[in-house]
């Protein structure tokens, strides 16, 4: 069963990809209207991060409540994943910024949000490091990616709303030249749905490997 | 003892064990006026720009405010009390009173760095009150944002790098928020200019506190 919907996801994923390369660009009218196609991988990207972020926090609010290693370690996992799709989404973003504002780095709000989300739980593994009691690590690691998800929102929705940005989101999305319409919307949510998946498989078979790696531990333990 | 007196209580004790030991203190307004010689040495009196010295009061803000919240929870595991907390008071009460403690320091700091920054780099500022506000704003929201990861990184390895590491993203939109309003009091604004940064730079440390409030005693009595 899991075989079938690999393989369907290979097909599937593979498709949104052929088609987004060769359906029109979903803006038209600017010289780097073919740059826009970024717009299907990119913001995906971005949803998943911020969709693994929030994972993490609420594994962190059941540690909390549980007490259960499991869900401090879910926790760091479902950071882990985060981590890769926010720089997948800085680096699509930094290519998009090339072909459109002419530079890889150009320091815009969005950019610099990003970046600080980076380092926000890039500094989380530090905080793990740091600390060598297991308890009191899980602990403070779950108190860290509470306090650590109050500041997403800061960086990913108020400033860039704030002070002026370049980011489409700003300057196109909502003055409405992507029609999320027809083809556009079919190949942008399906785009959105493997990413998810992808990030769901990630995730699961981590999760699995923590369980089993624990049973180990407790069969050590007991023998 | 009802709650707000124990807080008081706990506050009270801290700022008098400063000033018997100067535990804190001196070494911070001397790391304040060291950053301070720093900066002048490298912009001295020819750029007058109202970014450049917004930034540069900032960074100076920052650093010894960092320095001096760092120190809040280490007394306290250096001297072995803090089991003798945990024993007599909650864990809220330990917060509240230790966030007071950081805003008294970072404020007295912040005003002891300004009137050094006014003099030394010349500053002249068009509002006096409204330069005022947003130092003082900025520095209590800088002091509400760290108190929690200075309690973290007081019970781990590597104290005073992980501790800039933990508090700089939490930080930083308070950072943003205050250069950039900063800046228009030094270009010269009317006080409705600077709402939209006044309402962040109090909205956001209120959600970190009420959140630190909450899950403080997952990190005290860990």
């Amino acid at each position: 069963m899991t075989k079938i919907l690999k393989f369907g996801l290979l097909i599937y994923f593979g498709a949104v990809i052929v088609f987004a390369f060769i359906k029109p660009p979903p803006l038209t009218g600017q010289t780097w209207s073919d740059g826009s196609r970024i717009f299907y991988f990119h913001v995906p990207q971005a949803f998943v991060a911020f969709v693994a972020f929030a994972t993490s926090m609420i594994y962190s609010i059941l540690y909390l409540k549980r007490r259960n290693p499991l869900d401090d370690r879910k926790a760091a996992l479902s950071v882990e994943l985060g981590l890769v799709f926010c720089i997948l989404a800085t680096l699509t973003g930094a290519i998009f910024a090339r072909i459109a504002w002419g530079s890889y780095w150009n320091w815009d709000p969005r950019e610099t949000s990003i970046l600080i989300l980076l380092l926000i739980y890039a500094a989380y593994f530090a905080l793990r490091q740091s600390v060598t009691d297991e308890r009191r690590r899980a602990s403070f690691s779950a108190v860290y990616l509470i306090l650590a998800f109050v500041a997403v929102p800061v960086f990913g929705l108020v400033l860039p709303r704030v002070y002026e940005s370049l980011h489409p989101s700003d300057t196109i999305v909502s003055g409405g030249s992507i029609d999320l319409r027809g083809y556009v919307a079919a190949i942008f949510f399906s785009s959105m749905a493997c990413f998810l998946a992808i990030y769901y498989w990630l995730f699961n078979l981590g999760g699995r490997v923590i369980s089993l790696e624990y049973k180990r531990l407790e069969e050590l333990d007991a023998g | 003892m009802g709650w707000i007196k124990r807080v008081i209580a706990l506050t009270a004790k801290d700022i008098r064990v400063e000033l018997r030991t100067r535990y804190a203190i001196n070494s911070l307004v001397l790391f304040a006026v060291v950053t301070l010689v720093a900066v002048g040495m490298t912009i001295g009196l020819q750029i007058n720009t109202p970014s450049l010295h917004a930034g540069f009061i900032w960074i100076a803000i920052l650093f010894s405010s960092l320095q001096a919240q760092s120190l809040s929870f280490v007394k306290e595991e250096e001297a072995k009390t803090g089991d003798l907390l945990r024993l007599y008071t909650d864990p809220g009460v330990v917060y509240i009173g230790k966030l007071l403690f950081s805003f008294v320091l970072s404020a007295f700091l912040a005003v002891v760095l300004i009137v050094l920054y006014i003099f030394l780099m010349d500053l002249s500022v068009p509002d006096m009150g409204q330069f005022i506000v947003m130092i003082l704003l900025g520095t209590i929201a800088l002091a509400s944002a760290t108190t929690i990861i200075a309690a973290i990184v007081s019970r781990t390895a590597m104290k005073g790098a992980l501790f800039a590491v933990l508090s700089f993203p939490l930080l930083l939109p308070i950072l943003i928020v205050a250069i950039s309003g900063t800046e228009s009091i030094l270009t010269g604004v009317k006080w409705t200019v600077l709402f939209d940064d006044i309402r962040i730079l109090i909205a956001y440390p209120a959600i970190v506190v009420t959140l630190s409030y909450m899950l403080f005693e997952y990190v005290w009595n860990e």
